[in-house]
This record gives C-alpha cells, sequence and structure tokens, in this order.
C-alpha cells in the first residue's frame, strides 16, 4: 500500500530526465495510473468493506443519471429508425427496419451513447468532488483519522460505476428500442408483439454478451479515470476545475479506443 | 496570561524531532528542525506564511515523507514503520486542519461518526450517539448536531473540527492556524477551547500559529520558526525579549496591522 499519498512517483527524480521533461512526464503519468489501479484491485478484495458507500454512490450515479439517459436514449431510437427509413425504403425494404436498428442499438449505440454521456455527467461530478475534497484537505483528513480514503471514496465509486454504467446500459437499450417502437408503429402500424419478435430475430448471444463486457470496461474507466484525476488533482481551485476537465475528456478518449479493441476482438469471434 | 491546570512532565517526550529537513524541488523549506514536545504542554510554533509550519505537522502526522531527520512520535518513527502501525498511530493524534476539512457531504453527525464507527467497532449506536453529544457539548456546538458544515460559520466549523479529533480521545492534538480568519472575539473562544481541551482531555498539543494573542494566551512555551530553522525557544516573553530584528518585527507588525 502507498504510504504517502503526497509523494508520486514524478517527485522522485528533480532535474535529470531520461528524454524530455515532456515524454518523461507522460511515462511517469502511465506508471502513477498504473499503480492506482493495481491498488484498487488489492484493497477491494481486503475488508474492511463500505458496503452502505457503494450503495449510496450506485444511487448517486445510477439513479440519478436515469433522467438524462431516458432523454438521450428516447430520442437516439426514435431519431435513428426515422433517418434510416428513406434508404430502406428505396429498397421496398422498411419490414427490416426494427431488426437493423436493434442491431446497431444493441451492438453499438446503446453502450456508447451510456458510457458519453456518464463520461460527461458522472466523470466529471467524480473529479470535481475528489479534487475539491482534495484541495479542502478533507481526503487527508480521512487519512489522519485512521481511515483509508483511498478506500472510502475511490474503491466505492470505482465499484458503483463498473456496477452501473452496463445496467445504464440496458437500460438505454430498452428506452431507445421503445422509441423505434413508436416511430415504427406510427409509420407501418406493425404491432408491438411483432416489433419485438423481428427486433430479437438478430439478436445473438455474442451481442448481449459482448455490450455488457464492453459497457463493464466503459464504466471501470470512467470510474478510474474521474477518481485518478479528482484525487491526485493539484492544490487549488484551478486544480478541481482541471480534474473535472480531463476526467471527461481522458475517459471519453479511452472509451472510443476501447470501442475500437472490443469490435474488432468481437468480429474476430464471430 | 495563561492559568497552569496540567502539570509539564519534561522528562517525557511525546514527540521528538532532530535535524529534520524537507524541500519541494529546489524550495528548501524545512533545514533542520530539532523539537521536543513534553507531556502535558502546549507548544506553540510560531512563524510567517510559506515559513513550512504546515508542512513540518504534516510530517509529524506522516501525510508528508522527511527527507533527512528522525521524527518519533510516542516511540515511533514515523516514516519507518508500516502503514497499518501509522493508522494505529494516528488515532493517538488529533489533528486540527488549517480550513478545518469538515466533509461537507455529511452532516456535523456524520462528520464525528466517521472516525468513531470505522475505528471502535466494538461501540453499540447508543454509545456513539452519547459520545458525539459529550464532544459537541464540550465545544459548545450541541445545537449544530444536524446541521451541514455549509450552514456553520468559521469558528464553529473550527470548533467541530476540533470536536472530530477529540472524539478518538488522543494523546496528541496538532492544531494548524486554529484563530486564522476569526475575528479576535472568537479568537479568544477559541484559545480558551484549546485550553480547555489541554485541561479536560489531558493532551499535549503543538499549535501552529502565526497570531501573537493566541500564542500568547495558550503556549507553555513557544518556538519561533526562521527561514527554516528554530531561531528561539522558551515562554512568550523570553523569545520576544531577543534582540533578533526579524523577531522584533513579527511582534511589531502583529500589533499594528
Ligand atoms: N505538497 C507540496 N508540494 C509542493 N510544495 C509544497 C507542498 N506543501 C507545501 N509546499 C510549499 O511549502 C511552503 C510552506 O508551506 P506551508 O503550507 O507549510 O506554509 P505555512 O507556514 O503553513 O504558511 P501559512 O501560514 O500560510 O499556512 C510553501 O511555499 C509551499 O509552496
Ligand atoms: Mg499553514
Amino acid at each position: 500500500m502507498q504510504k504517502y499519498r503526497h509523494y508520486s512517483s514524478s517527485m522522485k527524480r528533480s532535474g535529470k530526465y531520461i528524454v524530455s521533461r515532456k515524454i518523461d512526464q507522460i511515462f511517469i503519468n502511465l506508471y502513477d495510473v498504473y499503480k492506482f489501479i493495481l491498488r484498487f484491485f488489492k484493497e477491494v478484495l481486503f475488508p474492511p468493506y463500505e458496503f452502505k458507500e457503494v450503495v449510496r454512490q450506485c444511487y448517486e450515479i445510477g439513479y440519478k443519471s436515469l433522467p438524462l439517459i431516458t432523454l438521450t436514449g428516447f430520442i437516439t431510437g426514435l431519431v435513428f429508425t426515422k433517418q434510416s427509413r428513406p434508404s430502406l425504403a428505396d429498397f421496398g425494404a422498411t419490414s427490416w427496419l426494427p431488426s437493423l436498428v436493434s442491431i446497431a442499438i444493441i451492438r453499438a449505440l446503446a453502450p456508447l451513447v451510456t458510457a458519453l454521456i456518464t463520461a460527461g455527467k458522472v466523470g466529471s461530478q467524480i473529479g470535481a468532488e475528489l479534487g475539491s475534497m482534495n484541495v479542502t484537505e478533507q481526503i487527508d483528513a480521512m487519512e489522519v483519522s485512521g481511515t483509508n480514503p483511498f478506500k472510502f471514496l475511490v474503491v466505492t465509486r470505482m465499484l458503483a460505476t463498473t456496477f452501473m454504467i452496463p445496467l445504464l446500459a440496458v437500460y438505454t437499450c430498452i428506452v431507445s428500442l421503445i422509441g423505434s417502437y413508436i416511430n415504427v408503429n406510427q409509420n407501418e402500424q406493425t404491432s408491438y408483439s411483432s416489433f419485438v419478435v423481428s427486433a430479437l430475430q438478430n439478436i445473438s448471444f455474442l451481442d448481449l454478451f459482448s455490450s455488457i463486457i464492453k459497457t463493464t470496461l466503459f464504466g471501470f474507466t470512467i470510474g478510474a479515470v474521474g477518481c485518478y484525476q479528482g484525487y491526485n488533482s493539484s492544490k487549488g481551485t484551478e486544480g478541481v476545475g482541471k480534474a473535472a476537465n480531463s476526467a471527461v475528456v481522458v475517459s471519453m478518449f479511452l472509451i472510443f479506443i476501447e470501442e475500437i479493441l472490443v469490435v474488432q476482438i468481437v468480429n474476430a469471434i464471430r | 496570561m495563561k492559568k497552569q491546570s496540567t502539570p509539564i512532565d519534561e522528562s517525557q517526550h511525546l514527540i521528538s524531532i532532530k535535524g529534520l529537513k524537507k524541500s519541494f524541488g529546489d524550495l528548501h523549506i524545512l533545514r533542520g528542525i530539532d523539537l521536543e514536545l513534553y507531556k502535558g504542554e502546549n507548544l506553540v510554533v510560531l512563524g510567517r506564511s510559506g515559513t513550512g509550519k504546515s508542512v513540518l505537522i504534516k510530517i509529524i502526522s506522516g501525510l508528508l515523507k522527511p527527507d533527512e531527520g528522525t521524527v518519533h512520535v510516542l516511540g515511533y518513527e514515523v516514516d519507518k514503520i508500516s502503514i497499518k502501525e501509522l493508522q494505529k498511530l494516528r488515532l493517538k493524534i488529533g489533528f486540527s486542519f488549517q480550513s478545518s476539512a469538515l466533509y461537507d457531504s455529511m452532516t456535523v453527525k456524520e462528520n464525528l461518526e466517521f472516525p468513531l464507527v470505522r475505528n471502535s467497532a466494538h461501540l453499540t449506536k447508543k454509545e456513539i450517539a452519547f459520545q458525539i453529544e459529550d464532544v459537541l457539548e464540550g465545544v459548545g456546538l450541541l445545537q449544530a448536531l444536524n446541521q451541514m458544515p455549509s450552514e456553520l460559520s468559521g469558528g464553529q466549523r473550527k470548533r467541530i473540527g476540533i470536536a472530530r479529533t477529540l472524539i478518538m480521545r488522543p494523546e496528541i492534538m496538532l492544531y494548524d492556524e486554529p484563530t486564522a480568519g476569526l475575528d479576535p472575539i472568537t479568537c479568544i473562544e477559541i484559545n480558551k477551547l484549546i485550553n480547555e481541551v489541554q485541561a479536560q482531555y489531558n493532551t499535549s498539543s503543538i499549535i501552529i500559529t502565526h497570531d501573537l494573542t493566541c500564542a500568547k494566551s495558550t503556549g507553555d512555551r513557544v518556538m519561533m520558526l526562521l527561514e527554516g530553522r528554530f531561531a528561539q525557544t522558551g515562554t512568550f516573553e523570553e523569545v520576544f525579549a531577543s534582540e533578533d530584528e526579524r523577531i522584533q518585527t513579527f511582534y511589531k507588525y502583529n500589533f499594528t496591522s
């Protein structure tokens, strides 16, 4: 376990650089991130556990994101269906619409939309919250009161995002499909049951499974990046702003990279 | 003038620091600090802003790592012991932060509960509630029990911060600028509280400040931190009887501003 929180590896060597200051710093940061994630896995396994705080964070992160997720999910489904119709209509294939839309939503849209929305909402919240706790010495106060702030603040939030983002993504799927159904029902008078049947026709177990894995990974990323940025923010009000900002930017960037990687892997399996 | 309540035992050193040095990059903040805290005393560390007073007590509580020198607290060498031992040791040290550092997402009650439920698992709910009320009464803020920190004034926050550390019954108290940013009357109240804590809880304290009124009314012994070293040690009167120009300047400006 790391005893001195303010003693990051970047402080160890001052003055001498291996390549240049900036490039050295990137590798030092990567090493710090690696240690941060390693510490998460070490501390999540051993007691004491902060169950109550995990539940509270799940509520904060999951439940409180519902309104925004509902709105974006619904509109995504509705608009995507509406915009796809003309190109299918050219071939007289509008009956394929439910299955096309559901593949797009389940495989790509719902996980991505959920992850990007929560990266913006939850990521910035975590970054700013931990950042300001750091600035106002609240994290130090926890440390000197004989409790482990990493466990109470970081582990709980990372667990909560890792659990809640997949659940939110499932919810987004459902809401998007409802949005899509409303549009299909208006235009083609498809019944509810036949929409569901044709929507789920081409969905395989691999699709569902890979989406769940993907969103779990996204959730972990959002939690880890937000916590890392906040927990290690520089002192001062500026540090809080920076932590919130880079929590969003870095996690969105990583989400896209992870998306590409997972798609490659899944396509190789398929 | 300060009233002496508990006897000071100079043979017992609760904190003992030798040759402590600390730099941040090229900034040499502490350049060879020697300090002993006797049992039962209030030791005041005086110094201008940026002389490294906060750094000093952060090193004592194991938040920062010393570059050189040894720091013994209650017989343990702070930077050598394991994190487990350090956590245990920290329960015997109360740290009142410069910014109070109350957890602002929690009520006053939850703030006080926080260290207690995590470190004294054997306590029942009733006992916890009793201890919280007891310690809140001690700092005169029983009515704030269910308030949020954001609803409190600066002086009240300081008191709650002190109460939160007292709840663990520490042997050593570290006060970082207990009176900074408070009006003169509240300052006097806080000074009184510090002396009451010393008498009631039998603590030995290090009080860090640049406020001479606070130093005078709480300190059994005063140390003057100048350019990374202690320039003068003694009672308040002894320290400011010094001919050192820097100490005289410090004295003059404290009362004229
Ligand atoms: N974690 C840190 N990293 C880098 N520099 C630091 C760190 N902590 C403190 N410093 C530097 O050490 C110096 C002393 O800081 P410190 O907070 O101890 O001052 P202080 O004596 O408590 O002053 P004040 O009365 O304003 O609280 C400052 O110049 C500060 O920039
Ligand atoms: Mg300070």
